[in-house]
């Protein structure tokens, strides 16, 4: 464990959660929801087997999807992580949401993938993951994308939600 | 072969996966114990043996999913349904709309909400509080999120409590996350006659 990822709180923390109140109090209550959600990023970002997407490049695509989502302090967060990671070229240009791929046809499938399924998921098609597949993108690295991309959609609301929650308490 | 449905129902589709689910022949330990697949067991989805291709993510995941959606106290079954509708109704996920408002239909012993949302979305006409309940789940949905103070507090009018509010947040969002998954890993088609 260390410094970017030991943080149980990390939902309250992004939401400015005080620490003592209402808001912190119904957190208690769900105290095991909040474990099971910081294991399942662990799984989503730092897998044991990462399969064909390392550690850094899932920290840049945490990072695309926290800036698409507006959400800069948790954008930093994972910029950390993937600093932590060691920063590839790849991953470079996977946090960066104004990139599409820069050319190379893996990255032109990966972002192609997590900018339409963030955003608009409601668009999504058969034909977004034959891209996948068409970039040499195999079955299973498809699966570790899409888990990705889903966690982080659920983060993101999760906190998003906190901080109206603690806006009004 | 099926067509793929686009238009919501209350009948629960077939899932029709888009990319390969694991064998269980040949599945690792790790995946059998995040199947829970026992001797006495066997009967596993198409989707989770999908999901069976990223173990950690599925072992993690599994129980956060009952935790939100069935754990003790704070808002009631129904409503955390209702949360997963408004998001999937957003997200356009057939498959999760048919399967959460086919459960809040029998929780609540009644139709009329569902068709509402299923009919009019974001501007279905409900009773003040699932018109609350339904517009947050709706709003936290798009990206980046719309929801905003005032339908905060138009939750808190409405009579919810902190710890309802925290399990909606947790329910709408969660299926920010199922609805991605399950929308774009594979299509919902009409069951075949018999099958």
């Amino acid at each position: 464990m260390d410094a970017v990822m030991n943080e149980e709180d990390l939902v309250a923390r992004q939401a400015g959660i005080a620490p003592v109140g209402p808001v912190r109090a119904a957190l208690e209550g769900r105290a095991d929801i909040l474990e099971m959600t910081r294991k399942a990023a662990e799984a989503s970002l730092r897998p044991a087997e990462p399969g064909g997407l390392s550690h850094a490049e899932r920290a840049a695509i945490a990072v695309r999807i926290a800036r698409l989502n507006g959400d800069d302090t948790l954008a930093a967060h994972y910029a950390a992580l993937m600093e932590q990671a060691g920063v590839s070229g790849s991953a470079a240009i996977l946090a960066d949401p104004g990139l599409d791929g820069a050319g190379d046809a893996r990255l032109t499938a990966l972002t192609g993938y997590v900018d339409l399924v963030s955003v608009t998921p409601k668009d999504t098609v058969a034909g977004d993951i034959e891209a996948l597949k068409a970039a040499g993108i195999g079955d299973a690295d498809i699966v570790r994308l899409a888990e990705l991309t889903a966690f982080l959609a659920y983060q993101v609301r999760v906190i998003a939600g906190l901080k109206l929650m603690q806006a009004t308490a | 072969m099926s067509d793929t449905l686009h238009e919501f129902t209350t009948t629960i589709p077939e899932w029709r996966p888009r990319v390969k689910p694991i064998d269980l022949a040949t599945a690792s330990q790790a995946q059998l114990d995040a199947l829970k697949v026992t001797p006495s067991n066997t009967k596993v989805s198409d989707y989770v043996l999908v999901l069976a291709n990223d173990v950690e993510t599925l072992a993690a995941r599994t129980p956060l999913f009952n935790a939100i959606m069935y754990n003790r106290g704070g808002m009631g079954r129904a409503e955390r349904e209702l949360g997963a509708i408004g998001a999937s109704v957003i997200n356009r996920c057939v498959y999760c709309a048919a399967v959460h408002a086919s459960r809040f239909n029998q929780l609540t012993k009644s139709e009329d909400v569902t068709q509402r949302v299923f009919d009019d979305g974001e501007a279905a006409q409900l009773e003040p509080r699932q018109a609350a309940i339904f517009r947050f789940a709706a709003r936290l949905s798009k990206t980046p999120s719309e929801a905003d103070e005032k339908d905060m507090l138009a939750l808190r009018e409405a009579g919810l409590k902190d710890d309802e509010i925290l399990d909606l947040i947790l329910s709408a969002a969660l299926f920010g996350w199922a609805n991605r998954l399950m929308h774009t890993l594979g299509d919902p088609v009409a069951k075949e006659p018999g099958a």
